[in-house]
């Protein structure tokens, strides 16, 4: 990009500037450096703990870092939806309808939708098992033309039970997320099935053994310990429950990678700002995708927490990448 | 420089332009930040800005922020023609060296009330409370990418309250229009060039008809001929007159008196 200003100017002047500019504002906002070496101090006693991790492009201390990310999304909450149609162009919803089709539940499983936020998982999730059933349901009739009485008989008692009721749960660590996600069940007026839990993806507050299914969709970049996320994934999961992660990835061929970098750094965080007047949560985001491991290397992290058959399927040329694993 | 280069190299031009790297990790930990709350944009970040904004803002004119970044992209020239004419003039200079800022918790307002009737810093707050607006609502600037320009622009702003008092204009939407045109032609702004030619469309017609015969001319008039408004030292004039400021500046009464904003459009 062109080459900054205060690249050209001396160390000299820019600390000049900067007392000037210091000056200018009402309130200090204490720079990156400062507010390291006074979360550094605070740390003092246990060395140990003090390592940093990355928030975008930032270098930041491990214990900030959620709360940071906490703050991007509550931010973000209310205009996420419409920034994730204008960020993607839409294509964000063919690529959780992907996430459906290779996840093809049956109805009847538990799902937990993990960094679920907005619901996107849980209520294509609803959708899906429902029409699977209905599909069941029409097979049986159009194969079951002429009846006996004896089968009527049948059919009458085993009406009572009632489709296999899906389960979704969704858990996020932030709740204004959530509640815009409630808002929109509410709006769809999907009553019964889904549930509404605050959670943090690295210390899931579930028993072992629970779901069938474990998803996190566009949300296990924003963790700060990844590993510890898949093991919570493993230990929450049943033995034969399957593991599915929807990501940003690496882009394979380099023309696309180009095109794809210059319109995530110029184009997005000037959406972030007319549409949703936040500049630095969408910068933070398109740092945030550049961060995270490759497929490969996210493989091996799975492999790592226990999971077997790990698999990966890259959509739309590697900018997102469905990773699917089994606990056996 | 476009005209030299053949297509096919200008299209090579662009396509790197775009595509270098986008972005070094030491600007990303500083964040190339000149000021506080600066955010170092590309010349291609600029562009779509300013089309972005100028959309928003036109759908949402209650959308100030929008306002506030098509005005930072757009008025690059006219910042540095306002900084040089405040350079020239010895009270403009004064202000570019000690960066007075007109916020809430830099006025003492137990003083300025006490001020008699007339004064500037009396008939200010008047202002204030009659439109119940106050002055720390002003967006703080973020993509101009000069220091002391972006000074320029955060004084231009906030200067603007104080504009409506001098011309004695309600912040109603015919008040908003006259102060734009004054400023307008005042700094030349293309945001406030913009603001003057397409709010008018908002105006009913009798509103619409006072504009073009007698508070537009009168805006525009006093808008070329007054001085510099944004080299007055107001935060040390709040005694003054506001008469007197007005002759000293050079800045006709209104040709009459509208009422107090009864329902705020901002």
């Amino acid at each position: 990009m062109a080459a900054p200003l205060c690249a050209l100017a001396s160390r000299t002047q820019r600390s000049a500037r900067a007392e000037l500019a210091q000056r200018l504002a009402g309130s200090l906002t204490p720079s990156l450096a400062r507010g390291q070496a006074g979360v550094g101090r605070r740390w003092c006693g246990d060395a140990a703990r003090q390592k940093s991790t990355h928030f975008g492009f930032q270098t930041v201390p491990e214990g900030e870092k959620a709360a940071r990310v906490y703050k991007v999304f509550e931010s973000v909450a209310g205009r996420y939806d419409l920034m994730n149609d204008a960020m993607s162009l839409g294509i964000h919803r063919l690529w959780k309808d992907a996430l459906l089709r290779v996840m093809n539940p049956q109805p009847g499983l538990r799902l937990l939708d993990a960094a679920g936020g907005t619901g996107d998982i849980s209520f294509r999730f609803m959708a899906y098992t429902r029409s699977v059933h209905e599909q069941k349901l029409r097979r049986r009739a159009r194969s079951n033309q002429t009846p006996s009485w004896q089968d009527i008989t049948a059919s009458y008692s085993s009406e009572g039970a009632g489709p296999p009721q899906s389960r979704a749960v969704v858990c996020d660590i932030n709740k204004e997320m959530l509640k815009v996600g409630k808002g929109r069940a509410e709006e769809a007026g999907i009553t019964t099935g889904v549930s509404w839990v605050v959670g943090d993806a690295e210390e899931l507050p579930f028993d072992e053994d629970q779901f069938d299914v474990y998803t996190i969709a566009f949300g296990i970049r924003n963790v700060t310990h990844v590993e510890q996320a898949l093991q919570e994934a493993f230990r929450v999961l049943k033995p034969g429950g399957r593991f599915l992660c929807l990501e940003f990835s690496q882009v394979s061929t380099p023309l696309l990678s180009k095109l794809y970098d210059a319109y995530s750094f110029q184009v997005i965080p000037v959406l972030g700002e007319v549409i949703a007047g936040d500049w630095k949560s969408y910068q933070y985001l398109v740092e945030s995708i550049r961060r995270f491991p490759n497929q490969e290397t996210f493989k091996g992290m799975i492999e790592e927490a226990g999971f077997a058959r790990v698999q990966y399927i890259n959509l739309t040329g590697g900018i997102c990448a469905i990773h699917s694993a089994f606990k056996l | 420089m476009c005209s030299v280069l053949s297509r096919a190299r200008r299209w090579a031009f662009a396509f790197h332009v775009l595509t270098r790297q986008q972005h070094t990790a030491w600007e990303s930990d500083h964040h190339g930040r000149l000021y506080t709350g600066h955010i170092q944009t590309s010349p291609v970040q600029k562009a779509l800005l300013a089309v972005g904004s100028g959309i928003a803002a036109l759908q949402n004119p209650y959308r100030h922020d929008m306002v506030a970044v098509l005005g930072e992209t757009t008025g690059h020239l006219a910042l540095v023609k306002l900084r040089n004419r405040m350079r020239n003039n010895p009270e403009g200079y004064t202000i570019l060296i000690e960066r007075p800022r007109i916020q809430l918790s830099t006025l003492d307002l137990s003083w300025m009330s006490a001020l008699p009737d007339g004064s500037l810093g009396r008939e200010y707050l008047c202002f204030l409370e009659k439109n119940k607006v106050t002055p720390d609502t002003r967006a703080n600037v973020k993509f101009v990418d000069d220091e002391e320009l972006a000074y320029v622009m955060q004084r231009y702003r906030e200067v603007h309250d104080l504009l409506h008092t001098l011309l004695g204009m309600p912040t109603n939407m015919l008040g908003e229009v006259a102060v734009k045109m004054f400023e307008a032609a005042q700094t030349g702004l293309p945001m406030c060039i913009l603001g003057a030619i397409l709010g008018p469309l908002r105006l009913s017609t009798s509103r619409l008809q006072k504009l073009t015969t007698s508070l537009g001319p009168w805006a525009l008039h006093s808008g070329i001929h007054s001085r510099c408004v944004l080299s007055v030292f107001y935060e040390r004039r709040w005694e003054q007159n506001l008469e007197d400021l007005r002759e000293e500046l050079n800045i006709e009464p209104p040709p009459f008196t509208l009422p107090a904003n009864s329902k705020r459009p901002s």
